[in-house]
């Protein structure tokens, strides 16, 4: 570059240490300490983006986290690719690629841009309005918009970074560490708290760092210099612990909050390797003080986001903390002093400040002297009212402003600039502040919202809090502070503070122009084109709410949340709709206060940690003998055995038949097993379960269903009464956790009387279920000194056994219809135990059967699976089991529910057995059931819940839900398919085995 | 995220806690007896006020008690913590 717009004097930068980066494919260089924003700008690059919805090229506005244009793609086409990163705030690296975002093909020449012609076509609810007729064309339309919509590009590959998350306690959390949170940290550190200072910037200091100028002086010392002082002493402080490039991202209740600590986004590729990206930092403080600053209004005129505007607090801090110009040829807008301070900066370093145009009639103050000394022309009482330019700023015009200053008049006048700095006074970052629940109160002389009413043991200080010069925010945060931490000794003698500001300003939300609204461009959300005359508009048609004007024209709904244009929506709806401001609410302010990266979120807790596994005792056996796993809530249980080539179907079918020809083998240690002990334990499960359990004799199993209060399915299983006083209890697998927390409850706070005790033992037993007709010889072989006779150990009943020196219980129970026995044992004999089960079983084809078989099995007896044939709203009666419900006791959970309205209607849903006419058709699950198919809308009956094709009746079985079925055995209903109607006839649910001979079959 | 003060355990992160709805809600003790629209009121009728309002919390994840709290639900401020059976010691 021909143009010398870097100075070889800033603090922040190491000129020793140059730095080559590449934008849109060109190679740049900047100095290490430069943010890529400002390495750009020292490159005179302004253009860096397209607008979201108008494609117009936007620049760089500001130096800090509130950027809304400059927001880039970073580490182009790699699994790092991060899309929607502000140039702003990332620090420039050894190998650093970035491109701009939302343009094609490139950002000096974007086809989108037509849309910048075609904009009076398009106003705020254009999509809303447009694409919706004719109604069925919304499809059509979608794919195009959303191929034309977002910003960035998300990766494509999995992150390859390490993220991690930490909790941090203290007794105080400072957020910021501008002037007032240094001072908030030296106050508390050196009173013995334990304090913690975060800042989102590389350094500390904020923008007092840069406050270089004769107009501000601390006890006679120029601020930058007094305040670096301070921050040599705080580092030192033994109670403090400072963490830089942190951003708190949200401010919870009870003083819970999250904040992103980045690690190494700011070193070179090759130095990151093995490091930790990104930490989540959980902070819980017992006190928040939150000095978050202040961030300035842009002004409101037609044609205000041309690159090359930016904010006039944004020229300064290029100036004074990067040593970058942002043009050689700059103007000034302003409504008040801080763009004079920017002025003087510039003079300083020899930049040609062209002229100054100030919305305010009278302007006095040190600062504005030192101006007009300077010979700088200053326009007082005007305002801009065009810019010119289309890739960068050339040039603008502006008017004299009325009385009231709703309108121009007089002579228009034209001035060339290559830059514009523009200052609509500040607006407090109070983000964080709400997020908490904190209300604000709105102050009239400077139109700004402030603190008023906090929801925790917190405290805002600075300019958050609307303290806007040195003198203001001195003297109110040691005061404040010192009540606030209730400390005796402040460390501070009074400050002498000299400053050059006036506090005057003059605000107008929406500047005048000389056109007719309809034909301006003002941008009051610069990422997302939300202009004023699109929140006029949204007024005009009825829109009242702040919330509903925000969603209606997307102001304030981009990455950068509004941070700063939602202050002049607010005052253009509360100037248009004649009310006060803050009476429409403000929005809402939700976390992140900048966005977070998913690896953040979600830290280590990914790949093999992201949730927990439950492994069976069993489960090393399964793995050897190529077992196919399923997982059951957090439990990895062997779903089937394929052997060879077989596919799912042809080793279900074959485990299937095998298990009633000859002896299958299942893995049942993942149902939950709940120990119950006490001298009412009988009566507890009588009150928790349908059926009556009191006359259930000790070595006794009974199946039991448990209900909720509404009378709904709950949970299934058998349970087994081992002493007087003593049961176990088994659930299903999913349900484990929930039933014992049930059935804590009820003990805990309805039935505190009962002397009753529960204890989860689901870990400590592996249960072996074999079954079929050869199983009791296997089992047997297993257990040699246990008589296994069928007049000693009957269907459900129960024994206490040894195998070798270990104990064991025995039940012989059978969820497949099939005699069948289940080995409960210690969890560490479970591998040996099922092995002796193999090895007994050889030369009766024992076969290892999974979840499917299972499955499929108890389908074939019509034995439900809670979660699968029931969803929360079957009662007992509608599953058809009726033979359950016990009619003599009392009370029961769910009984009353029983016979509501509700539950007697005989047309609800019902659980029935389904046959299709072509026994090779297998229906599919979830599929909708219906009686006729030419009524339009179709009524709905039900749907299948279950649904197999069955080797041991070789047809198609399956089990569904259908309204009033009870009723329908026999009737003819259809199953609807995308491509063809099947035919089913309504069954019993029971397919096989309906007299239950094969529980004690005989070989 | 809350802290809430287990009268068992101390004080503790929401996280370990799950809650169980509004409290001082008795299961009737003769169900039968209750007409539908009463047995309804039992089951379904849960007050959802601005204010103070009782409710039950179990520390799923420490000493799984079950236990009452009064929270503000306008900004989540938890007036006190008390055991079962207790009367609320607040108003």
């Amino acid at each position: 570059m021909s143009k010398n717009l870097r100075f070889k004097s800033s603090k922040l930068l190491d000129e020793t240490y140059r730095i080559s980066f590449k934008f849109n494919n060109k190679i740049y260089y900047g100095y290490k300490g430069d943010t890529l924003a400002s390495a750009l700008l020292a490159n005179d690059v302004h253009l860096v983006g397209r607008s979201f919805k108008y494609h117009r090229p936007r620049g760089i506005m500001t130096a800090g986290s509130e950027e809304p244009n400059a927001i880039i793609q970073l580490h182009d086409n790699t699994s790092r690719t991060e899309p929607n990163v502000r140039a702003t705030e990332i620090e420039i690296y050894e190998g650093l690629v970035a491109s701009s975002q939302n343009c094609w093909p490139s950002v000096n020449f974007d086809i989108g841009g037509i849309n910048n012609i075609l904009s009076p076509v398009l106003p705020a609810g254009f999509y809303y309005k447009t694409f919706m007729w004719p109604k069925n064309f919304w499809e059509k339309y979608e794919y195009f918009i959303r191929k034309s919509a977002g910003l960035g590009k998300s990766p494509k590959e999995a992150d390859p970074d390490i993220y991690e998350h930490k909790y941090i306690h203290c007794d105080v959390l400072i957020i910021g560490a501008g002037i007032s949170g240094v001072i908030a940290a030296k106050m508390a550190a050196k009173n013995g708290l334990k304090t913690l200072l975060v800042d989102e910037k590389s350094f500390l200091g904020g923008s007092t760092t840069y406050d270089n100028s004769e107009f501000s002086k601390i006890n006679n010392q120029i601020a930058s210099s007094w305040l670096e002082k301070e921050v040599n002493e705080i580092s030192k402080l033994e109670n403090l612990e400072i963490k830089t490039r942190t951003s708190v991202a949200a401010f919870h209740g009870y003083n819970f909050l999250l904040a992103r600590e980045n690690l190494t986004d700011h070193l070179p590729i090759n130095q990151r390797k093995n490091k930790i990206r990104h930490r989540l930092l959980k902070i819980r403080a017992k006190k928040v003080i939150s000095a978050t600053g202040a961030i300035e209004r842009p002004l409101i005129f037609d044609n205000n986001d041309r690159p090359g505007i930016l904010l006039s607090s944004a020229i300064k801090k290029y100036i004074d903390l990067y040593g970058v110009a942002c043009g050689e040829n700059i103007i000034l807008f302003t409504n008040n002093d801080t763009a004079y301070e920017t002025a003087i900066s510039m003079t300083q370093r020899g930049i040609k400040v062209n002229a100054i145009i100030d919305n305010r009639e009278q302007v006095d103050s040190k600062l504005s002297y030192e101006v007009e000394k300077n010979n700088i022309r200053i326009f007082k009482g005007y305002t801009v009212v065009d810019t010119y330019g289309y890739k960068r700023i050339n040039g603008l015009s502006i008017m004299k402003l009325s009385k009231d200053g709703q309108k121009v008049i007089g002579e228009k006048i034209k001035l060339s600039c290559d830059s514009l700095g523009v200052s609509g006074g500040w607006t407090p970052s109070v983000h964080l502040f709400t997020q908490s629940g904190g209300k604000l109160k709105f102050r009239e002389e400077d139109q700004v919202f402030i603190p008023s009413k906090y929801p925790s043991d917190q405290l805002c200080i600075g300019s958050c809090n609307g303290d806007f010069t040195i003198e203001e925010i001195t003297a109110n945060t040691i005061l404040s502070i010192k009540k606030f931490l209730n400390i005796k000794n402040t460390n501070y003698k009074t400050l002498e503070i000299m400053t050059g500001i006036n506090k005057s300003k003059r605000n107008i939300w929406l500047l005048p122009s000389d056109k007719i609204l309809g034909k301006t461009k003002s941008f009051v959300d610069y990422q997302n084109d939300a202009t004023a005359k699109d929140i006029k508009l949204a007024l005009r048609e009825g829109f009242r709410s702040i919330e509903h004007v925000k969603r209606y024209t997307t102001t304030g709904m981009g990455t950068d949340q509004g941070k700063l244009g939602n202050m002049h929506a607010l005052g253009i709806i509360s100037e248009t709709a004649g009310t006060k401001m803050g009476e429409h609410g403000t929005t809402t302010f939700r976390p992140p206060y900048t966005p977070l990266t998913f690896g953040t979120i979600v830290g280590r807790n990914v790949g093999k940690f992201f949730d927990i596994i439950r492994r069976t005792p069993i489960h090393d056996w399964h793995v050897i003998n190529n077992a196919k796993f399923e997982n059951v809530g957090q439990w990895k249980r062997a779903w089937y055995y394929p052997k060879e080539n077989e596919n799912m179907h042809q080793a279900v079918q074959r485990e299937s038949k095998a298990a009633r020809d000859c002896a299958g083998i299942l893995d049942a240690s993942t149902l939950g097993k709940i120990d119950i002990q006490g001298t009412d334990a009988s009566e507890f499960l009588n009150r928790v379960y349908t059926n009556a359990w009191s006359k259930l004799a000790i070595g006794k199993c009974r199946y039991g269903l448990m209900l909720n209060e509404d009378g709904m399915v709950y949970d299934d299983g058998v349970t087994t009464r081992l002493d007087e006083n003593h049961y176990i209890m088994t659930t299903t697998t999913g349900g484990a956790a929930n039933v014992l927390g049930k059935l804590e409850d009820y003990l805990q706070t309805e039935w505190p009387e009962l002397d009753v005790y529960l204890s989860s033992v689901t870990d400590h037993y592996a249960t072996i279920s074999v079954c079929g007709p050869h199983s009791k010889k296997i089992v047997s072989k297993v257990i040699p000194n246990l008589d296994f006779s069928d007049e000693k150990f009957p269907h459900m009943s129960f024994k206490n056994a040894k195998i070798g020196e270990i104990k064991c219980r025995v039940m012989r129970i059978s969820f497949t219809g099939e005699q069948s026995y289940e080995i409960n044992i210690q969890s560490n004999y479970g591998k040996s135990v099922w092995e002796k089960c193999m090895e007994a079983g050889k030369n009766f084809d024992i076969t290892p059967y999974g979840t499917e078989t299972m499955h499929l099995l108890r389908a074939e007896k019509g034995f439900i699976i809670v979660g699968q044939d029931t969803d929360a709203t079957m009662t007992p009666i509608d599953l058809q089991m009726d033979w359950i419900v016990s009619k003599k006791k009392y009370d029961f959970i769910g009984k009353r529910s029983l016979y509501r309205s509700d539950t007697i209607k005989e047309d609800r849903k019902q659980l029935v057995g389904l046959l299709t006419e072509n026994p090779e058709e297998v229906l599919e699950e979830g599929a909708q059931i219906v009686t006729d198919i030419k009524k339009s809308p179709i009524e709905m009956l039900g749907h299948v819940t279950s649904s197999y094709y069955s080797p041991n009746l070789n047809k198609s079985i399956a089990l569904g839900v259908v309204k009033g079925g009870k009723k329908m055995l026999g009737q003819k209903l259809i199953i609807p398919m995308e491509n063809k109607n099947i035919n089913v006839t309504v069954a019993d649910p029971v397919f096989l085995d309906k007299e239950g001979k094969r529980l004690n079959a005989k070989l | 995220m809350f802290l809430i003060n287990c009268p068992f355990c101390g004080e503790r992160e929401q996280s370990e806690f799950k809650a169980g709805g509004e409290a001082h809600i008795e299961r009737p003790k003769q169900p039968t007896e209750l007409s539908d629209d009463e047995w309804a009121e039992f089951l379904f009728m849960r007050k959802n006020i601005k204010g103070v309002q009782f409710e039950r919390w179990n520390h799923a994840h420490g000493c799984r008690k079950w236990f009452n709290i009064a929270r503000d639900t306008s900004n989540d401020q938890i007036k006190a913590v008390y055991k079962m059976g207790e009367k609320p010691p607040v108003k």
